[in-house]
């Protein structure tokens, strides 16, 4: 990794001998692309050893997979006020590692992104930082307090590319119906993290016949639709973008599934975890599965992957929510919830593609051009001319076997520690830049 | 019932879950020898002699600590108590660093009671000593259960194909999630009886059978298990009053005379009277065990300890 080598000088490169992938022309063939400096000059079938003219660094990509770096929609960078945890250095060479390029945070940091200086000193430390390219949502209450709503068309111009309180539901009715009707004007969207939050209170995992055994306070998987059916009301009423974060139930993807034919203006993601594991994960009061949603049972992660499949659910996130091991390592109603994401989110992503529930094109699609549309970031999650040359190469096949320790996340907090997977970042571009190289 | 095991096979007793019927009888056939002992005017021996054991309680408790306390004393054993306050937020923390400190002691066994369900267990992994589970959260109270079944063989003669009602407040009860497993796993048929909102979610699964109806619940049964109603632990309406509750779900004899006639009435103690259970059953000595349950609980806690200590002295301290 060399962070010093600027963009301006990383001249012309062309990579040839890839498998392309293409979100924006929905092309899966092989190919090359070629950049110069920053940017992308040109990318297609026709870029090969041969056509490639002179002044060009050339690397032969041996049939490794090419696509945009991953738009990740939903991650916590815990900077500022909780940088024991992680701060956007280490958010940012564990996302270089993953292949993440460009990253969304939540503003539930200390303090709490609810004003423009927040929005502003992201972008300062991230840009100083020069890895991964940060933008934020901003907070649609101020503090997060669930009372007043935040400057929110000035949030925006700032740069918050949309709004949500954190890991925290909207609960107010009143205030979420405002919130969306105000960000019409200037096309915002408002994310909800989905759990009617009288009947989650006090909950420790997902209700059920293990978290009895357990004696475990457990929440009914019923508590992430009631929230959804209520709020899908308000967006039909309003007219504003809603979109909701992890969902992890089978009831909420059908609930959404017929929103989405009613032609509301709702979009919804989910992370990892709810498509590769089941609440099994926290037998043995295993406290790095417990996420918020918890894990739920395999009905509800079948309907998730066939949620995906089926498009009604629109992006992946990695909802990177790093812990430190004193958090964790405490009773399981006492240990915080979340788990890291960046550095599995794409070969757990690729199950969905090896177990022939997606094709690569549709599981890199979700990972690039559907979040980077939601939050309307033009450049980011395409190939196109003239757009930043934003990368990832990939072997999808490669396995390995994932280990924490190994992670360059400041936490190590990952309910997939000891899975066999496949799939494997070889090298990460930001503005043409190699921000990561698999043994460099 | 099948014989027992030969031996205790495991470093620790953190639950009934994963105890074999074998490995059940041998607690309940040692702890029955003691009880006989304690009997006597014998009471004591020096089988534990030089060992020390640590009794860690995060919640407060008179009965099951002065009974642990009792059967370490009557073993020979060196005994320590501490007393946690579960006020401190930092609780957590504390768990692990005192597992820590107390292990760099040297003690032989831990006996541990905490509020959080699965909190004795991650302190059995910081440590390597016998750790006994006096009671974690909503999950188990191995002792608790152990027993009850020894109370329940000493009057049935057996603890299979007996039909067994346990009462009231299942949904914060690590007794009753004990004493189902250890029930089941005997054979017996083991029902619960209690308003929906203290029954947990898909708690059928564990092989029992669900009444709301206390006299529905109480036909024809060989064992009444009344449970402490455990207002403490409630958050939000689970029972409109305690008045409502008595009325529909206390233990009186009106609703006794559904049971067997020779129906033993237990308790894990300490009794509501005249919440779950009215004082006029829960003294009737011909058919309440409770006080014997106290006595019961003695010799089932000096079994246990035997077993794990000389097994923690067989491996040479390596849990």
């Amino acid at each position: 990794m060399s962070p010093a080598i600027r963009a301006k000088g990383a001249g012309k490169k062309a990579f040839i001998n890839a498998r392309l992938l293409d979100p924006v022309k929905k092309t899966d063939e092989a190919g090359g692309l070629l950049i110069e400096d920053d940017t992308i000059l040109k990318s297609g079938p026709d870029i090969t050893e041969s056509t490639v003219s002179e002044g060009f660094e050339v690397f032969d990509l041996g049939g490794a997979c090419l696509a945009p770096g991953l738009v990740d929609m939903r991650a916590q960078l815990r900077e500022p006020g909780f940088e024991h945890q992680e701060t956007i250095e280490t958010a940012g060479k564990s996302a270089a590692i993953g292949g993440v390029t460009t990253i969304i945070a939540l503003p539930n940091t200390d303090p709490v992104i609810d004003d423009v200086a927040g929005v502003e000193f992201i972008a300062r430390r991230a840009r100083k930082v020069g890895l991964a390219k940060v933008f934020v949502y901003g907070a649609v209450s101020k503090g997060i307090a669930g009372q007043e709503i935040t400057e929110m068309g000035l949030l925006h111009q700032a740069g918050a590319v949309a709004f949500c309180d954190g890991i925290k539901t909207i609960a107010s009715a009143r205030l979420l119906r405002q919130a969306l009707s105000y960000s019409t004007f200037f096309d915002g969207m408002i994310v909800q993290h989905p759990e009617e939050p009288e009947l989650s209170k006090g909950a420790a995992m997902n209700s059920g016949e293990l978290a009895t055994r357990l004696g475990l306070s457990g929440v009914s998987p019923l508590a992430e639709v009631i929230q959804i059916e209520r709020d899908l009301r308000l967006a039909e009423m309003t007219g504003g973008r809603l979109h909701f974060a992890h969902i992890s139930t089978g009831e909420s993807v059908e609930v959404i599934r017929k929103a989405k034919k009613r032609g509301l203006k709702v979009t919804c993601d989910t992370a990892p975890p709810y498509f590769a594991l089941n609440e099994n994960a926290v037998s043995d009061y295993r406290t790095f599965a417990k996420l918020s949603p918890p894990l739920r049972s395999e009905d509800d992660r079948q309907a998730i992957v066939a949620g995906l499949a089926d498009g009604t659910i629109d992006a992946i996130a990695s909802d990177h929510n790093p812990q430190d091991a004193d958090s964790k390592r405490l009773p399981f109603a006492q240990a915080a919830a979340g788990a890291v994401g960046f550095e599995t989110l794409l070969p757990m992503a690729l199950e969905l593609y090896h177990n022939e529930h997606m094709s690569l094109l549709d599981v890199i699609t979700k990972l690039t051009r559907t979040p980077a549309e939601l939050v309307r970031i033009k450049g980011a999650g395409t190939l196109e001319e003239g757009t930043a040359a934003d990368l990832v190469i990939f072997d999808p096949d490669r396995p390995w076997k994932i280990d924490p320790y190994q992670f360059h996340s400041k936490s190590k907090n990952s309910p997939f520690d000891g899975r066999l997977t496949q799939g494997r970042v070889l090298r990460t571009l930001i503005d043409g830049r190699e921000v990561f190289s698999e043994g460099a | 019932m099948g014989p027992a095991a030969d031996h205790y096979p495991h470093p620790h007793l953190l639950g009934i879950e994963g105890l074999t019927p074998g490995e059940i009888t041998l607690i309940l056939d040692r702890a029955q020898h003691y009880a006989e002992k304690n009997r006597s005017a014998d009471k004591t021996s020096n089988i534990l002699a030089g060992a020390t054991v640590v009794n860690l309680f995060y919640e407060n408790s008179t009965r099951t600590l002065t009974s642990f306390e009792l059967a370490a004393k009557r073993l020979g054993a060196d005994v320590i108590n501490m007393t946690v306050g579960t006020s401190s937020v930092k609780k957590g923390e504390t768990l692990i660093d005192t597992a820590m400190t107390l292990n760099a002691m040297n003690p032989d066994a831990l006996v541990v009671r905490h509020g959080d369900s699965g909190a004795v267990k991650l302190l059995s992994e910081k440590v390597n000593c016998a750790v006994l589970n006096a009671g974690d959260g909503r999950h188990e109270h191995p002792t608790q259960a152990l027993l009850d079944a020894l109370t329940i063989r000493r009057h049935k003669g057996r603890l299979h194909r007996l039909n067994v009602a346990i009462c009231g407040d299942i949904a914060h009860s690590r007794v009753a999630r004990s004493n189902i497993l250890l029930l089941n796993t005997m054979g017996s048929r083991v029902r619960l009886v209690a308003p929906p909102t203290l029954i947990p979610s898909k708690i059928d699964r564990m092989g029992v059978e669900i009444f709301h109806d206390m006299e529905q619940g109480l036909k024809d049964c060989d064992i009444v298990m009344m449970l402490r109603l455990q207002l403490e632990r409630m958050e939000g309406s689970f029972i409109p009053s305690v008045r409502e509750y008595f009325h529909f779900h206390g233990l009186d004899r009106a609703k006794l005379a559904n049971a067997k006639p020779d129906a033993l009435i237990m308790h894990p103690g300490p009794m509501n009277r005249g919440v779950e259970i009215d004082s006029e059953v829960a003294d009737d000595v011909e058919r309440s065990v409770i006080r014997e349950q106290v006595e019961m609980g003695v010799a089932v806690r000096m079994a246990a300890l035997e077993l794990l200590v000389q097994n923690h002295r067989k491996i040479g301290g390596q849990a």
